[in-house]
């Protein structure tokens, strides 16, 4: 059905419009306004352009996070995202079973995000914690406040453990809202668990899929607080990625121009790599197969 | 059959072997945690937890991190009804450019604000208020609530609002009376997530804060640099954070599924 066109709807629109203009549209502009300048002191300001954009392109450290960070996402994404599909498959359909599944499921993702690092912390540690101490005692030297690729491995099992369980939650959800007719059609025509999961289930998915595929690039983008608390970016820089090098910018050395533009270029990647996926994946639902 | 069951155990157990791990550890003693490996508590005490609830500024923190919370998911509710109403019903000019441009300040990196909303918040005299955070949350909370409330409003049919504009009724009183009681569970479900997305977040909570409305998360990062590792504590505290969201999750685990599936891209 139509929508009716009612301009005077802005009304009601407004208040949300206020609050969230307040905090994105204002600190967004001061953003830029520190971009193109050096501040010297509280009255004086130089107008330089384009310089610190200039100067953050060329930043060898900065090349570095990125590709790490890119790295990251694109591990994130291809482990969360086929894992969280076969386990929303897997569980229980309905009774008590999966209200507890869905409850346990979602504990996780309710622990506040430095307490995450924490408890990965202490888990992982080779003397006290049950993880690093099972592993020592496979025969493996595993350290990860030492060796930078036990640090890559203890970020990634942390993250898989933290945001797993809203792939699984969005697909489950997807999979419920699949009406029985399309099953039993498949049962008719003696279609296969595969056929079902390829023609009936995996379209059906798109949707949440999409919603998926973007909250996670996103926040394993835009991750901080975990890595910051767990490893610290180190041993080294190993595990420092592109917020918490911005952050060390801006608050540890105090370079507000160059962390101001590179924040704008931080944004405007997000930004155009969750478009692409929007675009990919909307159009791949348009091919044939589905 | 059985395999599937047997994965999904083994899933299980992965997520709560780490919480398993906290909360025992949250009831040793320094001396036990350091000194031995044990697998459960073998002199269990409360002792951490009693620190937490009795020492001023583990507590404080606990209560003004509820306070931040709430005020937040309330706001956050609050504006997002009316808006998400007029983007379920009307279509009205640049309704699709103002729902994109909602969504797009679920992209941007805190990282990128905190430096101009340190600024921002101070010089408007907000810095370490509840209201400062509760703000500032807002931001994600706010287009996050839009999205999940336009999503179960769609769901409800557009001949009741007519009926009820035929019957008589002014837009508020409908609005009130009739309309809020049929997606009573989307609110629901929105408010759970707006606790659960300020929850966890720790990072704007830290910077707009010091002393008076200092986050019970951010206590715990700054006691590990002070005073060396008390690991017990430290659990402890843990545990306690994980609390509010258990419960909560507790009240809406029939429609969390549903708030999932719903709303638009």
């Amino acid at each position: 059905m139509q929508k009716t066109v009612n301009n005077k709807a802005w009304l009601l629109v407004i208040p949300v419009f206020i609050c969230v203009a307040f905090s994105a549209l204002i600190p967004l502009m001061t953003v830029v306004n520190y971009s193109v300048q050096d501040i010297l002191g509280p009255d004086q300001r130089v107008f330089v352009g384009t310089e610190w954009f200039l100067q953050v392109l060329q930043d060898d450290d900065l090349h570095a996070a990125l590709i790490r960070q890119i790295e990251f996402s694109a591990i994130v994404l291809l482990i969360e995202i086929p894992l969280g599909i076969a386990l929303a498959l897997t569980l229980p359909t309905g009774g008590w079973r999966a209200s507890l599944c869905l409850v346990l499921l979602a504990l996780p993702l309710l622990i506040p995000w430095n307490v995450v690092g924490t408890i990965w912390q202490i888990f992982g540690r080779g003397d006290i914690g049950l993880a690093g101490y099972l592993v020592n005692a496979l025969g493996l030297n595993y350290n990860y406040t030492a060796s930078p690729i036990d640090a890559w491995i203890t970020v990634v099992v942390m993250d898989i453990w933290h945001w797993t369980p809203l792939v699984v939650l969005l697909c489950f959800a997807g999979l419920r809202a699949i009406p029985d007719a399309y099953y039993q059609a498949a049962r008719i025509d003696g279609a296969s668990p595969w056929a079902v999961f390829r023609y009936i289930q995996l379209p059906k998915l798109r949707g949440v899929l999409l919603i998926a595929i973007l909250l996670r690039f996103m926040g394993s983008f835009m991750i901080y607080t975990e890595p910051f608390v767990l490893t610290g970016g180190g041993p080294g820089n190993s595990t420092t990625f592109l917020s918490q090098y911005l952050t060390t910018l801006a608050v540890g050395q105090f370079d507000v121009g160059p962390a101001a533009a590179f924040s704008i270029i931080y944004f405007l990647i997000i930004l155009l790599l969750s478009f692409i996926f929007y675009t990919v994946i909307q159009n791949l639902g348009k091919g044939p197969a589905s | 059959m059985r395999k599937r069951s047997f994965a999904l155990i083994l899933y299980f157990l992965f997520i709560l072997l780490p919480i398993y791990w906290m909360v025992n550890m949250g009831l040793k003693t320094n001396e036990e945690i350091l000194g031995s490996f044990t697998l459960f508590p073998h002199a269990p005490t409360i002792a951490n937890f009693r620190t937490i609830f009795t020492d001023p500024d583990w507590y404080t923190g606990y209560l003004n991190s509820i306070a931040y919370v709430s005020m937040n998911t309330v706001f956050s509710v609050l504006v997002a009804l009316p808006a998400a109403y007029a983007f379920s019903r009307y279509s009205f000019l640049g309704d699709k450019h103002m729902f994109f441009w909602l969504l797009t300040n679920l992209m941007s990196p805190p990282a990128v604000f905190l430096l101009p909303f340190f600024q921002l918040y101070s010089s408007i005299g907000l810095f370490d208020t509840y209201l400062a955070v509760a703000l500032a949350h807002m931001l994600f909370n706010v287009p996050l609530a839009v999205w999940i409330l336009e999503g179960f409003m769609s769901g409800v049919p557009r001949e009741i609002d007519e009926t009820a504009y035929i019957d008589g009724y002014s837009f508020p009183r409908f609005f009130l009376r009739i309309f809020l009681p049929l997606i009573r569970s989307g609110v629901g479900v929105t408010a759970f997530f707006c606790f659960m997305f300020s929850w966890v977040e720790l990072l704007l909570a830290r910077t707009l804060t010091s002393v008076d409305a200092k986050p019970i998360a951010a206590t715990m990062t700054r006691t590990v640099s002070a005073a060396g590792m008390d690991w017990g504590v430290l659990a402890a505290a843990g545990v306690v954070t994980i609390i509010p969201g258990a419960l909560v999750i507790w009240f809406v685990r029939n429609y969390i599924a549903k708030g999932f599936a719903l709303g638009r891209v």
